[in-house]
């Protein structure tokens, strides 16, 4: 069968399962847009901006647990690119990114629309190739694909000079993928595994510490029999939330600068934390010489790089976290020990009282509308069942605080990377691979207008996205900052000369809601809710609220500020 | 400040462009340091072996590893530091050689048997083949003679057999 490049690159992108690719035309894609536009089967939603799509890929495949793909032009379309994907590596999500590129024989010649992305993104990609012949197209795309979803996942990149995919080969079946220099361990060592039972029967203050590494494996229903049977209590990072219920009682709540107090002391009192699918960021650690001081560590991770690198551990286990807590829970049943639920007792009423000292609070005054207020009557509303996605700062963290996931794959956010930005696409991503599920972007006043455009993606493509702005007319994370530390020196916060952001939605052809009083809010969010097609909710909120408690940076995260 | 001790790693990659400097950016990027760097083809095909020596902290060492190995042409990282292992490293020295000298100059070729591979008027080149040490004494012996330039060859090692 004879195939130009561009009927292979559809081709080979299908046959990894993928029905939905994001992306935006250019001239060194003009022939896999052609290719495009003859095809059936594989849905094209054209963003209005290359970081867009790249975060619409993010969120198709956190949603679809599967590959996003991200389709772009060469020279500013690959650099667009470039946030997106760096994103998607701090969080290990498994992207494909197809990149223009100029013809072979123009490449290094300073051409129009050529940049070296493949130099400029070897730093925030898993791996990424530069097809310099048609032949190895088919097996370089399926080895993309491989390399994206495997082991520790994250993002690949694939550039393709044009004359590449122009040219017509006969199409051969790519092999088996069979990489002698990559490996990644999936079976955890069993010795390392029967230590930690030996102390989870030991333990009289243990905790587990879940991060997306569970999410990834898809090991939330391992997790959850091991918290339960052990009678444990989990924690999570922001990656890490919906890993286990958030109804559940043995839930604490998320971990580190934000996270709760009954969490942070938690984990400074523990003497056994079981960690896994997580990195130790420094969000969570606050100062390390501080963190969980007296607990015995256990990491299980798949990336062995991720082990003892700000942490020391006691018991590192290199494996896939399903592979390992399923082994974990085998050998628990298999030994049977008696008396775990009783001996936790006082551990978790310690727990409680912590709870009940510090909980989560705010009070909803008459006049004004407190942000957190919003994202509990959305809660409420959606009965705790949509797909969330949250854009970057108070916005983002009120979201992880006030919204319960009982469940993983819900909760989207820029966890590593902090991208301002990337709610909107990433709800219309999400939305693309799961149109049944409603999906709601928590989004500031700032950060919505880092790309607002993609209304018009969502708009054209008849993807239902609601957006609740919190809008406090000020960056307000930074702002927070500068009041705690910086004197109240508001230095470039505020956002007061901002668009209507109705007007926006309905210039856009979205519907816009604005919500000014707190008696407004559950009718507007419902109407919004129930309104079909895209959606926009400009809650004015408090200007001044900050997220608490928080921990100062490099401070330890037993030390909170509470007010 | 913690001590800082001198690693050899030896280690094999994927014979592809954009390696090294995958090696190179994985340095700078997360603030490791590469004290000497040497890579050439190897017997298989595809196949390259960079030898490189390293300055760190012990427990940074581990980690430089981990991530050595975690690039995805990388196919195997080999830790010389603790085990038998043949090293070499090749430099050219060109010193000056006044008339007085030139006898003491010739002592010293021959004691550390090099070889003069070019000769003028006012000047040997010597090549010199061995490990650090002997190159680091070769030098300081030289030094007083007025070495105009020197070009050096990163340090290139093998494990002994049955070295372990």
């Amino acid at each position: 069968m004879k195939l130009t490049g561009a009927q292979i690159l559809i081709k080979m992108i299908k046959a990894e399962g993928v029905d939905t690719i994001f992306g935006y035309p250019g001239g060194a894609v003009i022939d896999i847009y052609d290719a495009l536009a003859k095809q059936e089967g594989l849905k094209h939603i054209l963003v209005r901006h290359e970081q867009g799509a790249v975060h619409a890929a993010d969120g198709y495949a956190r949603a679809n647990k599967s590959v996003g793909v991200a389709l772009v032009t060469s020279g500013p379309g690959a650099t667009n690119t470039v946030t997106g994907i760096a994103s998607a590596h701090c969080d290990s999500i498994p992207l494909v990114v197809f990149t223009g590129q100029v013809p072979t024989g123009l490449i290094g010649n300073d051409a129009f629309q050529e940049v070296d992305i493949v130099g400029i993104t070897r730093p925030c990609t898993k791996h990424n190739y530069l097809v310099k012949s048609v032949e190895k197209l088919a097996f370089t795309i399926k080895e993309a694909f491989y390399l994206a979803r495997s082991g520790r996942p994250g993002p690949v990149l694939v550039d393709l000079p044009k004359d590449i995919v122009q040219t017509v080969v006969e199409f051969e079946e790519p092999g088996e993928i069979s990489l002698k220099s990559y490996k990644p361990t999936y079976k955890p060592n069993k010795k390392q595994l029967n230590k930690v039972t030996d102390l989870i029967q030991k333990a009289e203050r243990p905790v587990i510490f879940a991060g997306g590494g569970v999410i990834l494996s898809q090991a939330s229903k391992e997790l959850t029999r091991l918290a339960k049977m052990a009678n444990i209590p989990v924690t999570g990072s922001l990656m890490g939330l919906g890993a286990f219920p958030g109804s559940d009682p043995l839930w604490l709540g998320m971990l580190g600068m934000h996270g709760t107090y009954r969490a942070n002391m938690s984990i400074g009192h523990c003497d056994l934390m079981i960690a896994a699918g997580v990195r130790f960021d420094d969000r969570v650690t606050g100062n390390i010489k501080k963190f969980a001081p007296g607990a015995t560590i256990v990491q299980i991770d798949i990336d062995p790089t991720s082990i003892h690198k700000n942490i020391e551990v006691q018991i590192p286990i290199v494996g896939d976290c399903k592979a390992a807590l399923k082994e974990i829970i085998h050998l628990m049943e298999e030994k049977n020990p008696a008396g775990l639920t009783e001996k936790r007792q006082e551990w978790l009423a310690r727990i409680r009282e912590w709870q009940s000292a510090v909980p989560l609070k705010f009070e909803q005054s008459y006049d004004v509308i407190k942000p957190q207020y919003v994202i509990e009557k959305l809660y409420e509303l959606t009965e705790g069942k949509a797909i969330i996605t949250t854009e970057v700062g108070q916005n983002q963290m009120w979201a992880a605080q006030y919204y319960h996931f009982d469940e993983p794959n819900h909760f989207i956010t820029s966890g590593g990377l902090g991208v301002m930005g990337f709610g909107l696409p990433a709800a219309i991503g999400a939305k693309a691979a799961c149109p049944d599920k409603m999906v709601v972007d928590i989004a500031g006043d700032g950060s919505i207008q880092m790309n607002i455009q993609e209304l018009m993606t969502a708009v054209e493509s008849k993807i239902d996205v609601k957006i609740v702005i919190l809008n406090n007319r000020y960056l307000g994370m930074v702002r927070q900052w500068q009041e705690l530390f910086y004197d109240k020196v508001y230095s470039s916060t505020n956002m007061e000369n901002a668009p209507d952001f109705v007007k926006l939605a309905e210039a856009y052809g979205a519907t816009g809601l604005r919500c000014t009083k707190p008696d407004q809010v559950s009718r507007v969010l419902a109407k919004g809710l129930d309104t079909k097609g895209t959606v926009v909710m400009d809650f004015t909120v408090e200007r001044e609220e900050s997220v608490y408690p928080m921990v100062p940076a490099g401070g330890s995260i037993t030390e909170m500020l509470l007010v | 400040m913690m001590k800082t001790n001198s690693y050899l790693l030896s280690i094999l990659v994927d014979d592809e462009p954009g390696v090294l400097s995958r090696i190179a950016g994985l340095f700078s990027g997360r603030g490791f340091n590469i004290d000497s760097l040497s890579v050439a083809s190897t017997a298989e095909p595809n196949v390259s072996r960079i030898t490189m020596v390293t300055k760190c902290e012990p427990q940074i060492i581990e980690q430089i590893k981990k991530q050595l190995h975690k690039l995805i042409n990388v196919i195997t990282v080999n830790d010389l530091t603790d085990k038998k292992y043949v090293q070499r490293q090749l430099a050219l020295i060109k010193v000056n050689a006044q008339p007085d000298k030139k006898a003491e100059i010739l002592r010293i070729v021959d004691i550390f048997r090099c070889k003069i591979v070019d000769v003028g008027l006012a000047h040997y080149t010597i090549e010199v083949s061995g490990d650090m040490e002997k190159h680091r004494a070769i030098i300081s012996l030289l030094k007083p003679m007025g070495i105009i330039e020197i070009a050096s060859t990163g340090a290139i090692a093998l494990a002994r057999e049955n070295g372990k």
